[in-house]
């Protein structure tokens, strides 16, 4: 994939991650801090299926974007081909275990399962 | 560092600059090595007479022709026009010719080669990537009817067509900008300012049909993107080439915001 179109989506995931970190912040402020926070609550953000689907979302954009951040600041410490591979492949299965780890959770909250 | 060697101006060429005007001593502190013989970098330090326009290379040349003339410096034109005499003068990458001592406002000088090139020796430095680099941007004019030929006339622009890439064409490739990146320091195959500012000043010129061959080359994972935006690129350049602002407009190009 070309470096243009790696950083379009390292771009659009940030701006994308921005907006619903913002709307996850105003839930929590739709009631006290501490009540947010309380199991029962929690419990029911992850019931509800279009909080629990922005969830995923959240999920999806932040490890795009952090483990490209992550590869980017790599590449740039140290070069060679087969480090790059690494790194690159690396990334990917880094941002695939924990969307499938993060993605696991939200199904098994949503789901009911402890 | 150490300091491996002193040397004081003899009287005689002290007298000799004071019938020229006003001279002031300042100590000159060269950074000598020798890489490729395995010698440590040191300093030699060298009492220099200097006027209010002395100049750094004229500091050194001084040096060489009174001191040591092992000292080893590129330089050419002496008039900020080759781009042959960078090199860090208290610690900031300029073209030695293009710097008078009078304005750094101190008296000890030193000079060390630019950072982020292989030593050849003392101030010499290795130019080999800059130039390949320089090279991949394809630094002429691509088009299929290029070719003069009876039938050619010039091709016409404007001075605003002309405005949009003329102050990339007063690059002299001193490799300062190179010098003074901080992802050149750490990323060995980063194109680097020079490149992309020449990539830049092909793209922007409208007489130009290669754009699409010299985006391909930056949009690498070491080429345009790599670029922090520090702005100490065109804090440097004695030529008042703006090569972060180039690397802006290009990335423009390739985000779609420019065609």
């Amino acid at each position: 994939m070309r470096e243009s179109i790696i950083m379009k989506i390292h771009y659009g995931t940030a701006l994308g991650a921005v907006a619903l970190v913002a709307v996850h912040i105003l839930m929590r402020m739709s009631q006290k801090f501490s009540d947010s926070l309380q199991y029962q609550n929690v419990i029911a953000n992850y019931h509800f299926l279009p909080y629990a689907l922005m969830l995923e979302v959240l999920l999806i954009l932040l490890s795009v974007h952090g483990f490209n951040g992550l590869r980017v600041i790599l590449l740039e410490l140290k070069q060679g081909s087969t480090y790059e591979k690494m790194i690159n492949y690396g990334s990917l299965a880094a941002m695939a275990v924990l969307i499938a780890y993060g993605s696991r959770t939200i199904l098994m909250a949503g789901m009911g399962v402890s | 560092m150490a300091v491996v060697e002193t040397s004081k101006p003899s009287e005689e060429l002290k007298s000799n600059t004071k019938t020229t005007g006003q001279t002031n001593t300042i100590t000159l502190r060269i950074a000598r090595s020798n890489p490729s013989e395995g010698q440590e970098s040191t300093f030699a330090e060298f009492q220099i007479p200097v006027q209010k326009w002395t100049t750094v290379l004229e500091a050194i040349l001084y040096v060489k022709q009174n001191f040591d003339h092992s000292v080893a410096v590129r330089y050419s034109c002496r008039q900020a026009s080759c781009g042959s005499c960078g090199m860090k003068i208290n610690g900031k990458p300029a073209l030695a010719c293009y710097t008078k001592v009078s304005e750094l406002n101190s008296n000890v000088i030193t000079v060390e080669p630019m950072n982020n090139f292989p030593i050849i020796r003392d101030l010499a430095v290795d130019f080999k990537q800059l130039i390949s680099n320089h090279k991949k941007m394809k630094p002429f004019i691509i088009r299929e009817d290029s070719e003069v030929t009876p039938e050619s006339k010039e091709f016409i622009q404007t001075p605003q067509d002309l405005e949009k890439f003329l102050q990339f064409s007063y690059c002299i490739k001193c490799g300062l900008c190179n010098s003074a990146c901080p992802t050149m320091a750490t990323d060995e195959s980063f194109i680097g300012p020079q490149g992309l500012a020449q990539a830049y000043r092909y793209v922007a010129d409208n007489r130009d049909k290669g754009k699409d061959e010299r985006l391909k080359v930056i949009d690498d994972s070491h080429g345009i993107w790599r670029c922090h935006f520090a702005g100490s690129c065109s804090h440097v350049c004695p030529k008042g080439v703006d090569p972060a602002m180039a690397i802006q407009l290009l990335r423009g190009y390739l985000l779609g915001f420019r065609k």
